[in-house]
This record gives structure tokens, sequence and C-alpha cells, in this order.
């Protein structure tokens, strides 16, 4: 720890140093390379990527191969182009399987020249912030936390010593006036433990104790049988919730749409994934290094749902070869439980965190909640029906507040705790 | 007092000098115990180093880390679609409408899916023909997950592929056509037109290819006489909503007569319903041998043998036009006929006479007298092609096949090594072909006989078109990508013909040519139907019935007539394998896993056969050997009431040896008495020793006039009386005053207020219902019920969580029963006469009460049950939580309705229980939305509350109200003749809740004060006039 305080401290200035004349160098070309990256962001990354294939070519040192004017002319309207026959052209457009590129008359040619600078531009390594992201922070609190419990510890051992020596200390007076006396007194006490153990009346109190707690924590363990509160299995793929519901915010029902609907909320089939990762083919977010969640390691999965998903990178196509993803179920309610998703999810309009939890910061997906009937049974005595806008509740709205003198109700009050609502 | 009497053990020991003696006085036995022999290696033994403690410690040691490793939870995957089809959403179900056409039901239904899984056959109800599915049509979406289905096309019982069989069928065909020698393409009904044009293209290619089309039970008569009166082979269609008075010589309408489908017609003019205070409904008259469906819901049901049948038609048909026939009848018959005549005479455009005799004559004048009365519910211009078999062609091409003059056959849809009488002969000719293919999904005897199996899919698997009658199209389509390597019948002659096209595309092309007609294609593919109303031009009627009477006069039997049929299980056995269809009991007999023998009681008396209840209530019968035409048959015998004295009756559909699971092979086969396809033969009959136990649900014991299980009246007190004297409530004794049951003062309980929200009511309307069966196979598919098997039944250990309950009556009629049980004097008179009543009469009125549980809001089963595993729900369903039952049985006990079933056993995955559940194809049929419950749990019917509870959710996401007939239970949706209305009373102006106050309205034991939410409508019946 020391050691990475140490060299931490020196790097800060430096970083610094190379921040600012990264900025300046940056802000001298920002002309081109910022405005060129925000138009390749919204018109090209679709389908482009810098270094790699996409459904189109990378885009990285396309002026080399190509005249610009050339690519003035094809971005603007390449299907013209190669209608026309312009031989560089057709030979792009047969390459990429006949796919035609969409025109983009909107472009002035100083947009493209923009957007060609941003794709010729190699950014300078940035090797120091990395360092000095992945060790700031956390430290100083380590250090100081440290340094207390130090500090504590010692003056504790100082103040045991002390004890102990001033105890020596007494002793030696006490033998010195002959106060011995008093101790052998002493030794005729019955040892506490004789004294319970003849104590029957105690003793039957401590049996008593000791078999109501223990059929206590009996039943408690009892209870928690099936119970998989927290039961968090290893997938087959580590898909990360944070990064997809977390960092980037997408929407629960996106990719479990059938909640909507459906008493299942469902697993995404795999071609919900490609709706995204068809371009998203190498993660490049944040990193959780004690973990070993790399960049690396993160791109490693995205390449599994790949393989399971039959999609050829290279080719970009699909190879019809797949292999179905078997994830572990986690969420698992007995058979003789019917739970509908879309009652709770459509119509009562309950977030999916109140029985999930957080899953938007779930680096791995586990059970949140209990799943007991109990706490089904809980929320269902505290939940209020959304009755408004929903036409089938009106009438039974309107009669059941009058029963029960109340302007809302609760899910209980509704026939939400009938037995057989749940089990059949 | 000492004694010195001495106890010996042998002999030897009296003897003091005795070995023996010496040799007990040292040890405790003679002879040293043989401890060697079990000890047997037992140097082994001795240089083990495990002595019995570390034994005992290694044993206690597993099993604690057993149990403990068993407290570790499963890991269950789950497995998203690579790519989920537009369509499927997990957890909501597809329907599909669709056709089936499998040779003997024809119906447009719809298929519930989930997740791509067929589950359940729904009644097609926008379908304005055959819109209804039977019980055997319900219960074929389970025969598609048959784990005894072809796996792939099979050569001489090995594994082949398709284009080995492609490639030496078509080779063979070739050979056999160069050398031109005949082939016959032999094809159950297909009433398709597509496979019509491409069996002619077949026999384009192929000119030496005879098309016989083969009806297992064949309605030859009936077309034969259609063909001489009206010039063309075909059925006329019936509509019996358009007869007023119905009389029938031995036609099962309600069965499978003529291919049956008529059910929710006759039933809409059976419900008497009052316009300006008076009522009016069919008559119906029936004449017949066997006590079938019809004959249990006609007004006058006479007992007749077929020849009897034959002497009474011909002599109605002197009544009606006024000629004279003469022949000799029953003195009761002959009164009945008179009436019979009179009415329908009356009734001119609006009678009807129908007649299942298979005789062409017999169908000539039913043809004839339906032209003379100018009969409004006949059609003889819309011809109903479900039944288009060819007897004669059968019989040539087995002697065809046994001279060598067919060299070649090719099956499809057909099992003539079962279905004919001829089996054996049939088998020996089928040997003798060069060439024999059969288009078979199952391993069956003709398959087997075989050389070829171009294994075919089922229908839920298929594409196919049908013309049910002229001019009305069915469409079917697939529901699920076909489970094994199969191909469609149609497919096969396509590839063979040489043509690109798939049957798929056949149809398609077809039918934009010829059928749609402007119609669109996807509408048609959508709504599994299409109705262009076409009129045959048939010529008037035009044949001598002359010669038809004389011969019908003739007619006469020598020993007693057996009458072959077919039953709501079964039907003509090609679902024999299916578990659900063996376990529903027969409407009339209550006896499932079986068929048998009816005879009447003076019949079985002279024959000195007997059926005898046994101890727990099981019914056991003797056996009869049954001889016609050198074949003969020994099958146990059921004694019926109602059966018509001089004539006996069998089953088809049983007795299958092959295709079938063992538990299945039950009954025997009655199609080897099928001679010359007549379904009437004479035969002898000698009783055989032994027992057979039957497993039967009910007894054939009556009601003993107890008219507050059933209520029942005729149409004339209905009609004039007052319902206080037709249908009172009862009343019981309130502080020594008789007050009615249903009065607040009487009851034990509070009421709770059921007002708000819904209150689901079920009501049953006894003249509605003809006791088909279908609801109870709904049931079974949509509730998950077990299938228990036969030893399981024979202790009333059945599931059914609804059965419909079958009375006789033991006078001639149920109000006759109530007189004598009213007319019951003194403690003496009533024992013997309880104990005569209890008998049915030898023409018993029979009466059909489907029983489920009756939701009672005062139940008797929620009060005693310990652990309050069983509750009430405000909208008024009896809930029943299984994982709360701890399997009292007490609930059970207390239920006045006996409806609650109990699991015995664990009925899935359990070898003993070897049915649809006990394999994975079998238990693909399963509902996921309704659990599979276990080994001691009580169990009961639900009122469907899976289903109610997806409307009340599906009009929570729409935001908007429910409308009256959204409520359905599977039983309800099931029912195409309107019997089961279910629905909300809160709502006012539903059909249930009018139908809850309506007169003929009660509730099953009323006096029990159990207020239930199943009401019942009181039969009304047209007997008087």
């Amino acid at each position: 720890m020391r050691k990475v305080l140490k060299r931490n401290s020196a790097s800060i200035p430096l970083y610094f140093l190379l921040f600012i004349c990264f900025f300046f160098s940056g802000s001298m070309l920002a002309q081109d390379i910022d405005k060129g990256k925000s138009l390749f962001n919204s018109q090209c990354a679709a389908c482009h990527k810098l270094k790699k294939k996409a459904v189109g070519p990378a885009l990285a040192g396309v002026t080399a191969k190509y005249d610009r004017e050339w690519l003035y002319s094809w971005i603007k309207n390449s299907a013209a182009m190669i209608k026309a026959g312009d031989p560089q052209a057709v030979a792009i457009w047969e390459e990429y399987n006949k796919t035609a590129m969409n025109a983009f008359p909107q472009l002035s040619n100083e947009d493209i020249d923009n957007i060609l600078a941003y794709t010729d531009y190699t950014p300078p390594a940035p090797e120091m912030p990395a360092q000095a992201a992945s060790t700031g922070g956390s430290t100083d609190s380590g250090f100081t936390s440290d340094i207390i419990l130090a500090m504590l510890a010692l003056v504790l051992a100082v103040l045991i010593v002390m004890l102990f020596l001033v105890n020596k200390t007494l002793r030696k007076f006490a033998v010195a006036n002959g106060l011995e006396e008093a101790q052998a007194q002493k030794e005729k006490r019955l040892p506490l433990w004789k004294a319970y153990v003849q104590n029957q009346f105690l003793v039957f109190l401590t049996v008593i104790f000791l078999l109501l707690s223990s059929a206590y924590f009996a039943y408690g363990w009892l209870m928690q049988i099936g119970v998989d509160q927290g039961y968090m299995p290893i997938q087959p793929i580590h898909y990360s919730h944070k990064i997809h519901a977390g960092d980037n915010q997408i929407e629960c029902k996106y990719c479990h749409s059938s909640a909507r609907v459906s008493k299942h909320s469902g697993i995404p089939s795999l071609n919900v994934c490609m709706n995204c990762h068809k371009n998203i083919a190498d993660y490049n977010g944040e990193e959780d290094l004690e973990k070993g969640y790399t960049k690396e390691f993160y791109t490693a999965e995205i390449k599994k749902l790949y393989k399971a998903v039959g999609w050829d990178e290279e080719n970009q196509r699909y190879t019809g070869k797949t292999e179905p993803v078997k994830w572990v179920r986690i969420h698992n309610l007995p058979d003789f439980v019917y739970f509908n998703h879309a009652q709770h999810v459509s119509v009562a309009g309950v977030d999916c965190q109140k029985c999930h939890g957080p899953v938007e910061e779930m680096e791995i997906l586990y059970q949140h909640s209990s799943l007991t009937m109990g706490w089904c049974i809980n929320c269902h005595r505290e939940t209020n029906v959304q009755v408004k806008d929903n036409e089938y509740y009106t009438k039974i709205h309107e009669e059941l507040s009058k029963k029960y003198g109340v302007e809302k109700l609760t899910a209980a009050q509704m026939g939400g705790l009938e037995c057989g609502k749940c089990h059949y | 007092m000492a004694t010195f009497k001495k106890y010996w053990k042998n002999e030897a020991e009296l003897s003091s000098d005795s070995e023996m003696i010496t040799k007990l006085q040292n040890d405790e036995f003679v002879d040293r115990l043989p401890e060697n022999h079990f000890l047997e290696e037992k140097e082994v033994l001795e240089s083990s180093e495990t002595t019995r403690r570390d034994f005992l410690k290694y044993v206690g040691f597993s099993t604690a880390a057993a149990s403990l490793a068993a407290c570790e939870g499963p890991v269950i995957k789950s497995i998203p679609y690579v790519v989920q089809p537009e369509k499927i959403i997990p957890g909501v179900a597809n329907f599909y409408a669709t056709t089936i056409a499998d040779g003997f039901d024809f119906a447009s239904i719809l298929i519930k899916t989930r997740e791509g899984r067929p589950i359940k056959v729904e009644n097609n109800s926008d379908a304005l023909v055959r819109g209804g599915a039977n019980a055997r049509v319900q219960a074929s979406v389970l025969s598609m997950y048959d784990s005894l289905r072809f796996q792939g096309p099979v050569q001489n019982g090995e594994n082949v592929s398709w284009s080995q069989l492609d490639e030496s069928v078509t080779e063979q065909l070739t050979a056999l056509r160069d050398s031109n020698s005949p082939v016959v393409l032999l094809t159950q009904t297909f009433a398709s037109p597509t496979t019509a044009k491409i069996i002619g293209d077949f026999q384009e290619k192929f000119p030496n290819v005879r098309h016989i089309t083969y009806d297992a039970i064949s309605e030859s008569a009936a077309l034969d006489a259609f063909s001489m009166a009206y010039g063309s082979r075909a059925l006329p269609s019936y509509d019996f909503s358009k007869a007023e008075v119905i009389v029938s010589f031995g036609a099962d309408f309600l069965g499978d007569w003529q291919g049956g489908g008529f059910s929710s017609a006759y039933t809409q003019n059976r419900v008497p319903n009052k316009v300006n205070g008076k009522a009016t409904m069919s008559k119906h008259f029936q004449f017949e041998a066997n006590m079938s469906l019809s004959g249990a819901n006609a007004d006058k049901r006479i007992p007749l043998t077929p020849s009897q049948q034959k002497l009474a038609l011909a002599k109605l048909y002197g009544y009606i036009t006024g000629t004279t026939v003469v022949a000799n009848l029953p003195q009761a018959a002959e009164v009945q006929l008179k009436k019979a005549a009179t009415q329908i005479k009356r009734a001119g455009k609006k009678g009807l006479l129908v007649t299942g005799l298979n005789d062409v004559n017999a169908q000539l004048i039913a043809l004839a007298i339906n032209d003379y009365l100018q009969s409004e519910a006949v059609d003889t211009q819309v011809h109903n092609l479900v039944r288009q078999g060819n007897d004669a062609e059968v019989t040539q091409l087995i002697k065809d096949l046994n001279s060598g003059a067919v060299k070649g056959i090719l099956m499809a849809g057909v099992n003539p090594a079962y279905t004919l009488s001829e089996s054996k002969a049939f088998l020996e000719g089928l040997q003798k072909a060069s060439l024999s293919v059969s288009f078979s999904m199952k391993n069956d005897e003709t398959a087997q006989a075989s050389q070829w199996v171009a294994t075919s899919p089922h229908y839920l698997e298929s594409w196919g078109d049908t013309e049910f009658n002229s001019g009305n199209y069915g469409l079917t389509q697939p529901t699920i990508r076909p489970l094994f390597d199969t191909r469609q019948f149609q497919d096969s002659l396509l590839k063979w013909t040489g043509s690109q096209n798939t049957y798929y595309q056949s149809i398609k092309n077809y039918w934009k040519r010829s059928i749609l007609e402007g119609n669109s294609w996807s509408k048609v593919l959508h709504d599994g139907f299409l109705n262009t109303p076409k009129k045959a031009s048939t010529t008037s009627f035009n044949a001598t019935v002359s010669s038809a009477i004389s011969q019908l006069t003739q007619s006469k039997s020598k020993g007693l007539e057996l009458v072959l049929y077919s039953k709501t299980g079964l039907g003509d056995g090609q679902q024999a394998n299916n578990p659900w269809l063996q376990e529903l009991p027969d409407p009339i007999t209550r006896v499932s896993w079986d068929n048998y023998l009816t005879v009447s009681k003076s019949d079985a008396a002279s024959l000195g056969l007997t059926n005898e209840n046994v101890a727990d209530g099981a019914l056991n019968g003797n056996f009869a050997k049954v001889s016609a035409n050198g074949t003969s048959v020994v099958v146990p015998v059921l004694i019926q009431p109602g059966q018509a004295k001089g004539s006996v009756g069998l089953a088809f559909g049983y007795g299958k040896t092959t295709g079938i699971k063992e538990e299945m092979k039950v009954g025997v086969n009655a199609y080897a008495l099928y001679s010359n396809f007549n379904q009437v033969q004479e035969v002898s009959i000698e009783s055989v020793e032994g027992t057979h136990e039957f497993a039967c649900v009910q007894l054939h014991n009556t009601l003993m006039g107890r008219g507050d299980i059933v209520k029942e009246t005729s149409l004339e007190i209905f009609n004039t009386k007052d319902v206080e004297y037709w249908n009172p409530i009862p009343k019981v004794s309130l502080n020594h005053v008789e007050t009615p049951v249903n009065s607040p003062d009487v009851d034990l309980w509070d009421e709770f207020d059921r007002s708000i929200g819904h209150h689901f009511n079920l009501s049953i309307d006894l003249n509605a219902c003809t006791g088909c069966g279908a609801c109870v196979i709904a049931c079974h598919a949509e509730n998950n019920v077990p299938v228990v098997g036969k030893h399981e039944i024979r202790k009333s250990r059945d599931m059914h969580w609804l059965r419909i309950d079958r009375y006789y009556s033991s006078e001639d009629s149920f109000e006759k029963d109530l007189e004598t049980k009213e007319g019951i004097d003194g403690l003496g008179a009533s024992l013997t006469t309880f104990g005569e009543m209890e008998d049915p009469s030898e023409n018993p009125q029979v009466i059909f009460q489907p029983v489920m549980c009756q939701h009672c809001n005062h139940a008797p089963c929620e009060t005693v049950c310990p652990v309050a595993a069983t509750a009430h729900g405000r909208q008024g369903q009896n809930q029943m939580a299984y994982n709360r039952c701890v399997g009292t049985r007490y609930c059970a006990n207390n239920c006045p309705y006996k409806v609650r079933r109990f699991n015995w056993f664990l009925y899935n995955e359990n070898d003993e229980f070897d049915y649809h559940m006990n394999n994975d194809l079998g238990r693909m049929v399963l509902n996921p939305d309704v659990v599979v419950r276990s080994r001691g749990v009580m169990e009961k019917c639900s009122l469907c509350i899976q289903k109610t509870q997806k409307t009340i959710l599906d009009a929570k996401l729409e935001g908007r109200t429910i409308k009256d007939g959204e409520f359905q239970t599977a039983c309800s949706s099931a029912c195409d003749n309107g019997a089961m209305i279910f629905g909300d009373i809160n709502d006012k102006e539903s059909k249930v809740s009018k139908l809850k106050e309506s007169d003929r309205k009660y509730h099953l034991l009323e006096y029990v004060g159990t207020k239930p939410n199943v009401v019942y409508q009181a039969k009304v019946r047209n007997t008087d006039s």
C-alpha cells in the first residue's frame, strides 16, 4: 500500500502536466476532429467502426485508400456510383454482400473532411492516466484508517503493560504489608461452577433456556430450507446487469419484454442481444481490476454470445450454427404457485426493483428477495391497487371503497389474499 | 396340582435314549443352522478389517451425508430461443384454427398452443358446419404425443431413409405400371378436394392404380340408397333444428351416425323456452335395439330388434302414405308406432325420419318418407361428404389380392388388418402382393404386415383441406413442427408422381384456382373454414319403394341379433392408445376400459348370464361366447336395461394387439364379427366359465324416486302447472314450521357479501345435455387430471373432476317412480318396494346429470379441513390449495356430492401408471398453468380458476370491463349444445344470471343448504300426447 501511495503522489503533477499538454494539442485540431467525431457517431457509427469491419469497412485510414473527391461523391450517393459502374465502387459493393450504403446528401464537403480527419486521427496512448485512474480514490481512506488502527493498538498495548506493572507493584506492596490472610479466607469459597451444579433450579432453567433457544434456531434453520435468497449462481456467460441496466441505462423491459404481457418475464432470446451487439463487439467501459473484470474479460464474454448465436464477426454474417445458452435460473417459484408478471408490471405498475432489488448495481445477478409466501402476502397487504384510468376497476373500486370506507384499496382488500388466486 | 403332562414335538422325543434328546439338551436346534450358506465367503469376511462397528459407522455417515446433500436445491436451467419466433411469447397461448379429418371424425376446431406445443382442442364456434368437437376430437391432441409412434420410414421393420423408400417404391410402381399389373390405393374418406386432385394426377401417371375408399364402420347402404333415389353416391345433409318431430330407427345421430355432428342442432329444439307462456320443444321417438345416446335422450324410446325395426319402418311408411303394410309387431311398439306416425304426419315439413339400419331398403324407405313429408330438415342437394366408403369394392379387393389380380397396394388412413372381419384373408392376400405400402402413424396391424411404412404425421402436424358437405370447407394447418421424420401421404404421392410441389403448395394452388372465389387465403387459413353454399343439381326422388317395402316386411331373425355399435370413447378404434379415451366412462353403461356384450335382463336370465356387485361395490360379469358365421369371440356380459329383447350389443374399437401399450390392450375386437359390413348379425350365445371384472364408475341402480337429485317434469305440466307444483323449493322444519330451505332464517351461517366484483355461477341444462362426454375430456386436458387405470377405477379411485351421472328409472318413467315411492305405506312395504325399485325397468327412462364440485357458498368441506387447505373465494369458487393439503380426506367424507378426488398415488413419472404422464412425449400435453398434483393431496374442480383469472387479467391489461360470454370453463366451452353456461351473476345482464332465476332452476340436494354456485335446469320431457 505504501509503495503505491508514494508513486501515486509523485505521479499526480506528472499526470497533470501531461493532461495540459494533451488538452492544448487537442484543441489545436479541435475544429476538425471534434466535429468529425460527433458526426461520425451520429451518422456513421451504426455501420462503421474505426479499426474493425462492421456492416461496412473499417474507416481508419480510408483517405489513404481512396481519392478524396471519390469519397465525397461516394458518401453523398454511393448507389449512383455503383449504377454508373465505377470500378472501385462496384468492388466494395460486392465485397460487402451487395449491401448498399445509405446516401448522405445532407453532408457538406466540409463535414466529410471533418469526419475523415477524425477517422485518420490517432490519439496518443493514454498510459499514465490509466494508471492514475486505477490506483486513485480509495487508497487515501485506507491509509488513514490503518494509521488510526495502529495507533489505537499501540495505546491499548501501552495501557495493558501499564496495568500489569501497576498490579505487580501493588502486590509487592501488599506482601510487604502482610496482607496474606484475606487470601486464605477466600480459598474456602465454593467454585462458581460447583455452586451452579448444586443449584437444581438454575440447572433446570438453563436446560429450558437451551431447549427453547435450540428449538428457535432449529425452526429458523428449517424455515430457510428452499429459500434461496442471495442465490448467485455462475452463469455460462458473465452477463453484467450493472453494465446494461446501470451504466447504459437500458430499460428492463427492453430485453424482458414478455413481462409486460405474459406470466413469464422471459429470458431474452439471443436475437435481442444482437440488436445491440451486432455493433458492440468490444467492451470499452469501466474495468474492475481487483475482480479481474478487465476489458479483455468482458470482450471475451461478448465473443461467447457470438458463438452461441452463430455470428461470424469477420464476415459479419450468421453461420446458422447455434448453441443455445443454458442459463441457470435464479428466481424459482414452486410449481404450485402461479405468478404473473403482466399483472404486477403492467397492471399494478410495480417497479422491477421492488422484487428483484437493485439489479442495475448487480455485476452478478442474485436473488434479492426471499420469495416466500409471507413476503408476497405482506406486499399485497401494503400495496394499493392502481385503479386510476383502468376501466376494469371503476365499478369495483367504487363499491369496495364504499364498503371498506377507504379511498385507496390494497391488493388484499381486492381479494389478493385468497388461496386460489395463486395456488391452482 | 402339579401336572405331568408331557408336550412333544416329535415322536423321537418320547424315547429317552434317542440321539436327538441328548443333542437337544445341549443345543437349541437339532441340526446346525445353515449359517455357512449365507456366510459363504467366510474367509473373506474374517480377513476384512472392517468390523461390525465400523460398518455401522459408515452406514450412519453415508446416510447423514446423503440426507445433507439432498438439502441442496436443484439447479434449474433456462434456455431461451436463439431467435424467438415473432408470434410466440413464452407464457401466452396461441390459437390456430384447423380441421380434423381422420376418416371417422370430422370437425372444425381451434388448437390452443403454448410455446409451440398444442395442448388443447377447442370448438371453433364461428364455423357454421361441424364446429363442435366430440370427446374423441377433444382427446386427439394427446394422440399426437403417443410414445409408440413411428419415428421415420420403415421397411420390413427396419428403419430406412425417405430417399431409399422413394427410390424403391417408385421403381416398383413403375415396374408394375409397365407390366400393366393393377395396383390399389385404399384410403379412408378424405373428403379433401386437393387430395382427390392429387390422387387423380397420380392415377394419370400410373393408370394401373385404382382408388378405393374404405370406411371402417360402413355407411354404404345409406350411400347406395341415396344413389338409387337421387342418382349420386352421397349422403343428404340433415338439420335437426328444423325438425319438430323426429323418428329414428336405430340411428344414433347423437353418436356417430353418418359421421355425427348433429347434436348441437338437435338440442336447439330440445330446450323449452316459454314464449307467451307456452313452451314448445321437438318430439323424439327412437326405435332401437341397443341403448344409445339418442335413445337415452328420446322422449319415447321403443326397444326393438333390428328385424322388428325394419317391420316397423315399413309399417310406418304405410301409415304415413296410407298404404297397407302387413307386419306383426309387439303390442306396445304398435301403439307407439301409430303415435309416431300421426305426429310425424301432422308435423309434415317439420317431420324427420332417420334410420341407422345398414340396409339399402330401409335407407330407401327413410328417404322416401322424408320426400313424402317434404321434410325441411333434409337437404338432398347439399351432400354430406364425410362417409364415402364402398364395401363392395373392398370385398372385391380381398378376393383380388388373394387371386393375384392386384399386385400392389397402398393404404392410407386405414387399418384393414384390424377393421376387416376377413382380416385373415386380407393379410394372406397382402403377403402375396409384390408391393405393399402403409401410410401409418403407428405400428398397427396393417403397418406390421406391410413391406413399407411411409410414416405419416398426426393431423396437428399436417396440412389439409376438407369439404364437409357441398361448398362447406375446412382447412387443416400444422400447429407444431413434425415431431418425427414423417411425411404426409399426399406429399408422398406428389413426390412419386414427379411433382415438385408440396402438399401445402398444391392446396393453395387448388384453392386459389377452384375454391376461394375471391376470398382471401389468409383469412380462410385464419378462420379455418370457408362457406360457399352450393347446391348439387340433384334430381327429385326417383325410386320404386314397393319392392323395398316387401323385402322389409320379410325380415325376421332366427336367433339373437347382435348389433355392433361405436362407443363414445373409442369410436372406430383409431385412438385406442389414448388413455383419456380409455378412461372415459361410457355415457350409458358407465364402464371404462372395456367393451362387453350388452344383454337384456330377460335374455340374460334365459342364457344363464349374470352380473353381480362385489363387496367393494365393483361390478363383475360372466363371459359369453358369441358365434356368427364360423367366427366366435368370448366377451364379458353386461346386463343393459333397455336392451331390446332378442338383441345384444357389442362395441367396435377394442381388442387391438399392436401399436398399443400393454395397459390399453383391453376388450375384444368386434370387427371380427362384422361380416359383410353389416352391423346386424345373427349370433348364437353360450355362457362360458369365468368372471370378468369391470371398471365401472356407477352401478346400474336407479334413483328410487328421489326427485331431489334430478328434477324432471313433462312439457304439459311445465306449460300448465305452477312452478311450485313441478319444481318446489325443498322445505325444512324450523321451530316445527315448514320453511323453504333458502330462507335466511334456516341458515346456520351468516351470509358473506358477494355482490362486489365477480361471482361465478355455472348453469347446467339437463334438457340440452346429451351425455356426450366432450366436457369430461376437455376437463381432463385443461386441468392435468391424471389417468389412473382400470384397476384403480374399479376401486372407485377415478380422478375425473367432472362426471356425467346417468340415472335409470325403475318404472317406465321417473314420474311413476315417484308415485310408487309416495304410495309406500308402512315399514314392511317400504323394505320390499325400495328393494324392487333399485332395479331399473326393462325399458327405463334415462337422465344425464353432469356433476362437478358444486362450489357451495356454505361448503361442508371447508369447515372440516384441519389445515384450512380448502377455502372460499369472494368470486364464489371453492378453492383448493394443494400445497397446504395434508390428505386427511375429511373434506371428501363431508362432501354431499362426492366430487373430491384423492391422489392415492403419484400418477406422474411412475412406472406403475404407465400412461401419458410417464413419458416425456406425453407430458408435453400438460397445461403449464395448472399444477400437476402429487401423492396424498385432495383435488377437485376449480371452476377453471386459471381461465377466469386469465380473462380478468386480459381485461385489466386492456383497461376494459368484461363482456358476458368471456368467462368460460373448460366444460362450458367444450359444450356446443349450450348445456353449460358459465358467467358472472353480478352482471345482471349475463345469460347465467337469468338462468339462475329461471323456473327450471334447482340446486343439487338443495335441502342440505349448501347454496351451491352450480345451478341445474330441470329436465322437461315431451312425453305427453
